[in-house]
C-alpha cells in the first residue's frame, strides 16, 4: 500500500517530465490530433464537448498556460504524496518491500521503503510542494526566451526528483547507483540551464566532474561490500563481515563520495558555483533535498549496511563536520551574490548535520546507544529544518531576482518598503536559519549541543576534550551565522535601496510565487513550536534503523522537550511562545495606555550636514569587515584600492575605488594542484600515443602475450 | 503558587535592573570624585523618556517599530528564566542555559536589524561591530556553560545552582577559570568598558549606541530599561551560579527574604568590581577586542580542561 503511493509519487515526478516535453509542440499536437480524429471518426465518434474542449487546449495562449501549470501540478502531486509516504512511516511501522521486473536479467531492481526513507520523503516533500507553487510564476520569463527552452527545464526538474525519489527506494547497490547516476546527471543539465553565460557551463562541468568522482567512490564502496558478501541486494550486504580495515576502507569510501555530493569541506568546490547557475526553484531543491539525500545515502551506508562503527571514524566525520560548518560560514559572510551565499550556508549546515552524526558514531561505538540516538535525532530535525529554511531562502532570493533581475546584494536595500509581504516572510527563514527560538532551527542546534554534553561519560579523555571543542566551535558558527544572516536581511530588506531597480521593485504579483514560500514558513515556526510530534517520529526511525531507545525525550508530554531527563535539560517552545506573546502584549498595550501616543515621523540624524544618501550606508562588504580581518588567514583577499587625485603630492582625492574579492583558499590548495597533477600525468601518457600504428600493433601484441600468459 | 511567585520574582527583576544602573553610576562617580547622581535617577530617566515625544526616521519601517517591544519582551523572558532570590521555580524549566544565550541572540538580532532598518552609516556601524563581538563572545561563554553543566550534569539554571549548593564550599579549578571566563564575557555582551562605553556619546566608537541612535521618547526607554535588565541578568547569573549560597531554597518568607538580601549584597559587591575596572581600564581600539575575548575563551577552555584533567576523577 505505501509502495504504492511512493510508485504514485515518482510517476507523477516522471509523467511531469514527459509533459514539459510537449511545451512548443502544439502544432504538432494539434497536427496529429487532427489528424487522429480524421482517422478514428468512424469508429470513436467524440462528442461535441470533448472537441470544444480539445480545441480550447490547443488554443495558444491557453496551451502555453496550461503546458506551465501542468508539469508543477504533476510535481505537487508527487510532493503530497511524498509527504504522505513520509507521515504515515513516521506514525507507524509500515515498511514494505518489492521487485520491479527491471533491470539486469539476474538482478532486478529491489525496492523498498522503511522508516528512514519515509523520513527523507518527508524531507523531499515539503520542499517539492513549495516549489511546485513557486514554479509556475518563476518559469514564466523564461517562456519567451530562445536559448532557455521550458520543455528542457521541465523535463530535467521532473527527472531530477524522480532520480532521488528512486535513491530513496532503492534496495540494491545496483539500482541505487543507477538511480544516483540519474540525479546526478539530470541536475548537471539543470545547473547548465544558463548555458550561454560561461560561468553557468564552468559550474556545471566542475558539477558533474565532482558528481562523478564521488559516484566512483561510493561504488567502490559498495564494491567493498558486495566483495565481501557475494550479493548486491542491500539484504545480502547487510550480512557482510568485514575486517575492520576493510571496513575503515569503505567507511572512507562512503564518507568521500556522499560527503562529496553533500558538500563537505574540503571537497565542497562544486556546491557555491553550481547552486547560484541554476534556477532558483532548481537551486532551492538542490539545496534543500539534494544535500539531504546525499546524507540520507551516508546513513544507510554506515547504520544499516556496516556491520559495525568505530569510534575513529566518528572523530573523523566529527571534525570534517566541524569544519565544513565553520569554513562554510565564514566564506558565506562574505558574499555578495545572495545565492552563492546561501550556498555556503548550506556548506555550514550540512557540516552540522555531520557533526552530530559524528557525535551520534563516537557514541554508538563506546557503547552509549541512548545518546548515539541523541546524537542521529538531533542530526535528522536538522536536515528537515534545513530543508524547509533553505528552500525557504532560495525561493525568496527567487522572488527578489525575478522581480529585480538583481542578485548582488551591494545593489539593494529598503525591499521591506517594496515587498513588505516577500520580506515579511523572508524574516521568518532568516530567523529560523539563525538558530533563534522558538523557530525550528533552534531546536535542532540545541539537540546538537545536548548531544554533545552528553560527552562526560565518555571514558576516554581525549574524546572528552574534543567534543566540547567541537562544539564550541558549533557555537562560533551559530553566532557567525546569525551575523551573516542579519546582515543579508539588513542589506537587502532594509536600509535605502542602492540602485534604481531596487528602488523601483514591486511585489511579486503571482501569488503562488508568494505561497510557496509561505507555506514553508509556517512550517518552520509550526515545527518550531510544536517540534515533539516530529521528534517522536524520529523517534521511531532511529530506533528501527538501529535498535536504540530515547526514552524521555517525549517523556513530559507534548509541552516539553527533554533530550536525557527533565533534571538535565528541559525546552517548552510553546511556553517561550505564549509567554513572549503575553509580555508583548503588555508591553505594547502599557506603551499605547490612555493618553497619546503618536509617534512623530522625522528625517534622521545626519549629523547636521544634510543631505544623507544611499550610498553612506553600510554595505554587505562593509559590514563583514571585522570578520574579514579578524578571520584573515582563512580567505584569500585580494583588494585594491585607487584612489584619482588632482594635484601633484596627492592630498587632494577627488575619487576613490575600492574593490575586494574573496576567494576560497581551498581552490589554490586542493583543486589547482590536483587539477595540474592530472593535467602533468596525462601529458605523460600521452608520450606513448605516437601516432603510428607500428607501436599500436606492438602494444596489442604485448597485451596479448601478457593476458595469455595470465591466462596460462 | 509557584508560578506567582515566579511571575512576582520576574517583576522584581525588570524593577530592579535600573537600581543596580543606578548604583553602579553613583559608584563609578565616588571613584572618579564626581558628584553622584541620585540612585534613583535611572528611574526618573525612564520616566523623563517615557513622557517625551518619540520619534520615527522617515524611511524606518515596521522592523524600526517592533524592534523595543521584543527586545524588551525578550530581556523579561530571560529574567523569568535566571533563579533571582530563590532557586526550583517552575518558569526556570522553560528553557535552559542554551536557550538563554538563544534569546541574547534573539534580541540582539533585532537591534541589530533595527539599527540597520535606517540607512545611516552609525546605524550599519553599530549593527556590525555587535554582531562581530557577540560571535566572538558566544563560544566563549559556551565554554564556560560547558563546564558548569559537566560538573553540575545539567544545563538548567536552578539545578545547577542546586548542585554548587549541595556540594558546598569546595574550591575548583575549573569554576575559577570559568568565573573569570564569564565576567570578561560579561563585561563584553553588556557593552561595557574597556570593549564598548555606555556613556559616550562620540558616533565613532559606539557600539550599542550606534544602534539605538535614532531612538527616543518611549522607544529608548524601553531599549535602555532592557540593556539595563541584561547588565543585572549577567550579574545574577555570575554571582548566583559562582556564589549561590543563601538564594532561596523553598519559599518560605524567610527564605525568600533571606535571598533577595543575599543577591542584593551580592550585586552590589559586584558592582564596585565592575566599576572599579570601568574607572581603571580605558576603552580599547576595535580590533583588540578579538585578542580580550580569545582570552576570555581561552580561559574557558582551560576550565573545561582542568575539569577533565582533574576533577572527573575524584568526582
Amino acid at each position: 500500500m505505501i509502495l504504492y503511493l511512493a510508485y504514485l509519487s515518482l510517476l507523477a515526478a516522471l509523467l511531469s517530465a514527459g509533459v514539459s516535453l510537449l511545451t512548443d509542440r502544439r502544432e504538432y499536437l494539434s497536427c496529429g490530433i487532427k489528424r487522429l480524429r480524421a482517422r478514428t471518426a468512424g469508429w470513436l465518434p467524440l462528442s461535441g464537448k470533448t472537441v470544444a474542449w480539445l480545441d480550447r487546449c490547443l488554443e495558444p495562449d491557453f496551451y502555453a498556460l496550461l503546458l506551465r501549470h501542468l508539469p508543477f501540478v504533476l510535481l505537487g502531486i508527487s510532493g503530497v504524496a511524498a509527504v504522505l509516504v513520509g507521515a504515515v512511516e513516521l506514525s507507524g511501522d509500515f515498511s514494505a518491500s518489492a521487485t520491479l521486473p527491471l533491470g539486469l536479467p539476474w538482478l532486478h531492481w529491489h525496492v523498498r521503503i522503511d522508516a528512514l526513507s519515509g523520513f527523507f520523503f518527508c524531507v523531499l516533500g515539503l520542499p517539492l510542494v513549495a516549489v511546485s507553487l513557486f514554479g509556475p510564476g518563476y518559469v514564466r520569463e523564461f517562456e519567451d526566451s530562445k536559448a532557455h527552452a521550458l520543455a528542457i527545464l521541465g523535463f530535467f526538474t521532473g527527472l531530477f526528483v524522480a532520480g532521488m525519489e528512486m535513491v530513496l527506494l532503492a534496495d540494491d547497490a545496483f539500482f541505487f547507483m543507477i538511480a544516483w547516476e540519474w540525479m546526478s546527471v539530470a541536475s548537471y543539465f539543470l545547473v547548465a540551464y544558463h548555458h550561454e553565460q560561461s560561468a553557468s557551463r564552468r559550474a556545471s562541468f566542475l558539477y558533474l566532474l565532482m558528481a562523478e568522482i564521488g559516484a566512483l567512490c561510493i561504488i567502490l564502496g559498495f564494491g567493498v561490500l558486495v566483495a565481501f558478501s557475494g550479493g548486491f541486494t542491500f539484504d545480502a550486504l547487510r550480512e557482510v563481515q568485514l575486517t575492520p580495515l576493510w571496513a575503515s576502507a569503505a567507511f572512507v569510501l562512503a564518507l568521500l563520495g556522499f560527503g562529496m555530493k553533500a558538500g563537505l569541506v574540503p571537497i565542497h568546490a562544486w556546491l557555491p558555483e553550481a547552486h547560484p547557475a541554476a534556477p532558483s526553484h532548481i537551486s532551492a531543491l538542490m539545496s534543500g533535498v539534494m544535500l539531504k539525500i546525499a546524507v540520507y545515502g551516508f546513513l544507510r551506508f554506515i547504520w544499516d549496511l556496516l556491520p559495525e562503527m568505530f569510534w575513529e571514524w566518528g572523530v573523523l566525520v566529527l571534525v570534517t563536520g566541524a569544519s565544513s560548518a565553520i569554513l562554510g560560514i565564514l566564506y558565506a559572510l562574505q558574499q555578495q551574490n545572495l545565492k552563492r551565499l546561501l550556498a555556503y550556508s548550506s556548506v555550514e549546515n550540512i557540516g552540522i548535520i555531520f557533526t552530530s552524526l559524528g557525535l551520534a558514531i563516537i557514541f554508538f561505538s563506546t557503547g552509549y546507544p541512548q545518546f548515539g540516538a541523541l546524537g542521529l535525532l538531533a542530526g535528522l530535525l536538522h536536515c528537515f529544518n534545513h530543508a524547509l529554511f533553505k528552500t525557504l531562502l532560495f525561493l525568496g532570493a527567487g522572488c527578489v531576482l525575478h522581480q529585480t533581475h538583481e542578485i548582488n546584494l551591494e545593489k539593494m536595500g529598503g525591499l521591506i518598503h517594496r515587498m513588505p509581504k516577500l520580506a515579511a516572510l523572508f524574516l521568518v527563514g532568516t530567523l529560523s536559519i539563525s538558530a533563534l527560538p522558538p523557530l525550528n532551527g533552534f531546536v535542532s542546534e540545541w539537540l546538537t549541543l545536548q548531544a554533545a554534553l552528553q560527552a562526560t561519560h565518555l571514558e576516554s579523555g581525549v574524546l572528552r576534550s574534543l567534543i566540547p571543542t567541537a562544539a564550541a566551535v558549533l557555537a562560533l558558527t551559530g553566532a557567525l551565522g546569525v551575523a551573516c544572516f542579519v546582515k543579508v536581511y539588513g542589506v537587502a530588506f532594509l536600509g535605502l535601496p542602492r540602485s534604481l531597480h531596487i528602488a523601483h521593485a514591486h511585489e511579486v504579483n503571482d501569488m503562488g510565487m508568494l505561497a510557496g514560500p509561505a507555506l514553508l514558513a509556517l512550517c518552520c515556526v509550526l515545527f518550531g513550536v510544536f517540534p515533539t510530534p516530529l521528534i517522536d517520529g524520529i523517534r521511531g526511525v532511529i530506533e528501527k534503523l538501529t535498535g536504540a531507545v530515547l526514552p524521555n525525550v517525549t517523556a513530559l508530554g507534548w509541552l516539553w522537550v527533554t533530550p536525557v531527563d527533565a533534571k538535565m535539560a528541559s525546552y517548552s517552545p510553546i511556553l517561550v511562545l505564549i509567554s513572549l506573546l503575553v509580555a508583548g502584549a503588555l508591553c505594547y498595550y502599557l506603551l499605547h495606555r490612555g493618553n497619546y501616543f503618536k509617534p512623530r515621523r522625522a528625517e534622521p540624524w545626519d549629523c547636521g550636514f544634510g543631505g544623507l544618501n544611499a550610498r553612506m550606508q553600510y554595505t554587505s562588504g562593509a559590514f563583514s569587515m571585522p570578520v574579514r580581518r579578524i578571520f584573515n588567514p582563512v580567505y584569500k583577499i585580494s583588494e585594491t584600492l585607487d584612489a584619482q587625485t588632482e594635484d601633484p603630492e596627492h592630498w587632494r582625492v577627488t575619487a576613490l575605488k575600492y574593490q575586494f574579492q574573496v576567494e576560497d583558499k581551498s581552490w589554490y590548495a586542493l583543486y589547482q594542484p590536483t587539477g595540474q597533477a592530472v593535467t602533468h600525468l596525462a601529458r605523460r601518457l600521452g608520450r606513448i600515443q605516437t601516432g603510428s600504428i607500428r607501436t599500436y600493433l606492438g602494444y596489442s601484441f604485448v597485451t596479448l602475450i601478457f593476458l595469455l600468459w595470465v591466462i596460462s | 503558587m509557584a508560578w506567582i511567585l515566579a511571575i512576582l520574582q520576574t517583576l522584581l527583576f525588570i524593577g530592579g535592573a535600573p537600581l543596580l544602573a543606578g548604583w553602579i553610576k553613583m559608584l563609578k562617580c565616588w571613584l572618579q570624585n564626581r558628584n553622584a547622581p541620585s540612585l534613583l535617577q535611572p528611574y526618573r530617566d525612564l520616566r523623563k523618556l517615557w513622557r517625551k515625544e518619540s520619534i520615527l526616521p522617515e524611511s524606518a519601517s515596521w522592523i524600526f517599530t517592533a524592534a523595543p517591544y521584543l527586545v524588551f519582551t525578550v530581556a523579561v523572558l530571560t529574567a523569568a528564566v535566571v533563579p533571582l532570590v530563590a532557586v526550583d521555580l517552575p518558569s526556570a524549566r522553560i528553557i535552559d542555559v542554551f536557550g538563554l544565550v538563544g534569546f541574547f541572540a534573539l534580541a540582539r538580532t533585532f537591534l541589530v536589524l533595527a539599527g540597520m532598518d535606517i540607512g545611516t552609516a552609525f546605524g550599519g556601524m553599530g549593527s556590525s561591530r555587535e554582531m562581530t563581538i557577540s560571535s566572538l563572545a558566544e563560544p566563549a561563554m559556551l565554554m564556560v556553560v560547558f563546564t558548569l553543566a559537566m560538573s553540575a550534569g545539567t544545563t538548567n539554571l536552578s539545578m545547577g545552582m542546586d548542585y554548587v549548593l549541595d556540594s558546598g564550599l569546595v574550591l575548583r579549578p575549573s569554576f575559577v577559570f570559568a568565573l573569570g571566563s564569564l565576567m570578561l564575557v560579561a563585561v563584553a555582551e553588556t557593552g561595557r568598558v574597556p570593549v564598548d562605553n555606555p556613556a559616550t556619546h562620540l558616533e565613532l566608537t559606539m557600539i550599542h549606541e550606534a544602534m539605538i541612535l535614532e531612538y527616543s521618547g518611549r522607544y529608548l526607554a524601553l531599549m535602555e530599561w532592557a540593556s539595563q535588565i541584561k547588565l543585572m541578568l549577567y550579574g545574577v547569573l555570575i554571582a548566583n551560579i559562582f556564589f549561590p549560597w543563601y538564594i532561596g531554597r523553598d519559599f518560605s518568607p524567610a527564605a525568600l527574604g533571606q535571598g533577595l538580601l543575599a543577591i542584593m549584597l551580592k550585586l552590589a559587591l559586584l558592582s564596585v568590581l565592575l566599576a572599579l575596572s570601568e574607572t581603571l581600564l580605558a576603552k580599547m581600539r576595535i580590533f583588540r577586542v578579538q585578542e580580550y575575548l580569545s582570552f576570555a575563551y581561552l580561559l574557558g577552555v582551560l576550565g573545561m580542561l582542568s575539569h577533565i584533567i582533574l576533577e572527573v576523577y575524584y568526582a
